[in-house]
């Protein structure tokens, strides 16, 4: 039985996976990229990986639209006005979201959310109710957990009733960010990490960070990814510096041979996926996002991936015991800068003129089920992870380098509820230390992030009993945790 | 320079007062409650020797008859303090103020402030002073973890450097309390009441323990002072037989069930902020 076959027959798969799963057979028929020989060794030893986006890219991987034109405009193809109220603002958006593509099929960006709908709340009773549905009919239709919703960081009645009507639904879609600046109030960060401590959502976004970097037009997508409004990332690709390390056995060959060859066969298999994106796929010359202005193709970059950096430190130290390892030794530390600084002067050099500025981002990707044994980013490996205080400063000084996207995960014991300004204070202090993105949940919580996206631990149950779950993401969280060992984080009470 | 015995310092505690805290636990006590967890915190280390030989990894010896520590050798295994015959721990440090500022310094930017704990704090009243005068300068928050045993409305310059202290009533009837801990509650209930008029109360902590004391007599009564004044939160701590030395009495964690009903006690008479652990 072939895979189309099987795709049909699979009893697990929901109508709407089969059909998208079968999309992406039809698409992997196609041999259209030019790829070289020595891309297609290392694609094929796993040292570069194109994190199923397929073989013939006929979307962009991460769509930001300008969703406040939209609110402001209205849409001409879907033929909308501009709402008037926030009836007509949920329902405005939850139509435009069914026609924002992604690798998935599904937007990885639905808005800064209370920006969007706070103008139109007239009474907060009411905007409850139009806010609850919103949410309801998100979690139930756009069933994947990439998909990223934005508040603050503005203390707005918005995005407080959208965290009371998370903590109510405690579903896991979307994926939530709050924005967290230096002036944002500090009730409403803590009515966000009341919220986390239920329900996994939302993280906190160091927004002093990104806006150095991005400009205010940044939004949040997919698992942490920071990419502009109005545009976003023609393709994810990324590079496993574990299996490189593996391959070199030294120092010298690392840096010397293999990294700088894998960093080439990158950057041009990159290079081609994005143009046969733009200049065969006929995306950008012909989707009503681009025509109404709600994206352009001058804000798009693309997400150069890394992860495995722990064991590539390790591997490249021969580091066996504790004390010499990723996450507690100096030099370890040292070295996972070394290479990280390298890899981003290699990665800058590099010029697509079809990125903003001509260049990629740095991204720390977050692992996927199918990685066995290898740390997402330049994390600490799951089981090895030092005090928090400790594990904080050893992350914190990569953040700098990943614009579009780095972060952790960390798991409080349930007590931490009874005290979240502890919590604030632990994410105050990272900040400051120059950490991009904290996640967090409670140990006693049904909803979890695996590594960037929301599952719930029942949902894992059903499907290991062979039933079917509506959300596609729950599979892959199956996986994390049979192989990334998810389940098994730190749980940080005092220490 | 004033130095303390140091018997552990948390970078970040939880469970120490309001947000995320360094918690600083000295070594010694005027207590010795049936219950209590942390037993290897009551004593001075009397340099017997007798934890030197269950190190596996050559963390202790005994040099001019004084033990010595190497830190670098500890894997917190715990095995010397479960040797020692006189509830004390051979890895007590003495450190001055200025050694628990460096230590305090490098995780500045994550904490609210410091508590100190014990062991009993109070048993050191000057280094707390300067302790507390250093850590304020920071523009940190000081606060003591007390069990009340020493007289603090006769010590206003301590009062007027510590922001709050949490306060242990451990029972509020006189010969229970000397049953549990060997000291009668007399400076207990003093404290109690000067600490609240000095608005400086934090916290009251009764750990709940059925079959050996009166709950809800403690109960009834310390929540009919804190709930008369605004602000004070009391919390109840369910007993739980972890780390408590078995011969010295027979108890059991009570039930959600017991613990709501002395919240709903302490809630009609009139406190707001009860907490069950």
């Amino acid at each position: 039985m072939n895979n189309i076959e099987k795709t049909i027959k699979d009893n697990i798969l929901t109508y709407e996976q089969k059909v998208l799963a079968l999309a992406k057979e039809a698409e992997n028929t196609l041999q259209v990229l030019n790829i070289d020989n020595k891309t297609t060794e290392y694609i094929n030893e796993g040292i570069i990986c194109s994190l199923f986006e397929g073989n013939a890219p006929y979307r962009p991987r991460y769509i930001l639209p300008d969703y406040q034109k939209f609110m402001e405009k209205g849409s001409e193809f879907l033929k909308l006005d501009k709402p008037k109220t926030i009836w007509e603002a949920v329902n405005n958006l939850l139509i435009l979201y069914k026609h924002v593509p992604s690798i998935t099929s599904f937007p990885v960006y639905i808005g800064n959310i209370d920006e969007l709908l706070n103008p139109y709340i007239d009474d907060e009773k009411e905007a409850y109710e139009a806010i609850k549905m919103f949410l309801k009919h998100i979690d139930r239709t756009l069933t994947d957990s990439f998909c990223h919703a934005n508040i603050g960081p503005r203390d707005l009645m918005a995005g407080r009733l959208i965290l009371k009507a998370e903590r109510e639904l405690q579903d896991s879609i979307p994926n939530i960010s709050m924005k967290v600046s230096k002036d944002t109030n500090e009730d409403f960060i803590i009515d966000g990490i009341k919220t986390s401590l239920i329900t996994a959502k939302p993280s906190f976004a160091n927004h002093e960070m990104f806006v150095s970097e991005l400009g205010q037009q940044y939004g949040i997508a997919s698992c942490y990814n920071g990419l502009l409004i109005g545009g976003g990332s023609y393709t994810l690709v990324r590079l496993n510096l574990a299996a490189i390390a593996q391959k070199a056995k030294n120092k010298d060959k690392f840096f010397n041979i293999y990294l700088p060859e894998v960093v080439d066969c990158m950057c041009r298999f990159m290079d081609e996926r994005i143009r046969y994106l733009i200049e065969e796929s006929g995306y950008f010359q012909s989707s009503f996002l681009v025509r109404e202005g709600l994206i352009d193709q001058d804000k798009y970059t693309a997400m150069f991936g890394m992860f495995g950096l722990a064991e590539c430190v390790n591997t490249l130290l021969d580091a066996k015991d504790k004390k010499d390892r990723f996450g507690y030794s100096q030099e370890a530390s040292e070295l996972g800068l070394k290479i990280i600084e390298n890899l981003e002067q290699k990665v800058s050099a590099h010029h697509n003129k079809y990125c903003k500025d001509g260049k990629f981002l740095l991204h720390a990707q977050v692992g996927i089920d199918s990685d066995h044994g290898i740390s997402p980013g330049c994390r600490v490996p799951i089981g090895e992870e030092p005090a928090l205080f400790e594990h904080i400063c050893v992350e914190a000084p990569f953040h700098k380098y990943f614009p579009s996207g780095i972060g952790n995960v960390y798991a409080f014991e349930s007590t931490a509820k009874n005290n979240p300004k502890y919590v604030l204070d632990i994410i105050r202090g990272a900040f400051a230390k120059g950490m991009r993105y904290f996640s967090l949940y409670s140990s006693d919580s049904d909803v979890v992030r695996i590594t960037g996206y929301l599952v719930k631990r029942s949902e894992i149950e059903k499907l290991t009993h062979g039933e079917q779950v509506l959300r596609d993401t729950v599979v892959l969280g199956k996986g994390a945790v049979e192989n990334l060992k998810v389940l098994d984080r730190k749980i940080r009470k005092n220490d | 320079m004033i130095k303390a015995p140091v018997n552990k310092i948390i970078p970040f505690s939880s469970v120490d007062g309001p947000g995320n805290r360094l918690a600083l636990f000295l070594q010694g006590c005027s207590f010795d409650c049936l219950y209590c967890h942390n037993p290897e915190t009551i004593n001075k280390c009397i340099n017997c020797g007798c934890c030197v030989n269950v190190c596996k990894n050559n963390a202790l010896s005994i040099e001019n008859y004084k033990i010595k520590f190497y830190e670098v050798n500890c894997i917190q295994c715990g095995e010397c303090i479960r040797a020692c015959q006189n509830n004390s721990d051979p890895r007590v440090r003495y450190l001055s103020v200025d050694d628990i500022l460096k230590e305090i310094k490098k995780v500045q930017a994550f904490i609210s402030g410091v508590t100190v704990s014990g062991g009993e704090c109070t048993l050191y009243i000057d280094f707390l002073m300067e302790l507390g005068k250093k850590i304020r300068d920071l523009g940190l928050t000081f606060f003591i973890d007390t069990n009340g045993s020493v007289p603090l409305w006769n010590k206003k310059d301590l009062i007027g450097v510590i922001d709050s202290a949490m306060l242990d009533v451990k029972a509020y009837d006189r010969d229970e309390h000397i049953m549990l801990t060997g000291t009668d509650n007399d400076n207990v209930l003093k404290n109690l009441d000067f600490l609240i008029k000095s608005n400086k109360l934090y916290e009251v902590r009764t750990v709940i323990v059925p079959n050996v004391l009166g709950n809800r007599h403690t109960v009834d009564e310390v929540s009919k002072i804190i709930g008369k004044y605004d602000g004070s939160k009391y919390k109840l701590i369910k007993f739980r037989q972890m780390g408590v030395r078995e011969d010295k009495l027979n108890s059991y964690t009570p039930s959600m069930k017991i613990m709501n009903e002395l919240r709903k006690l302490a809630e009609n008479n009139g406190c707001k902020d009860v907490i069950i652990t």
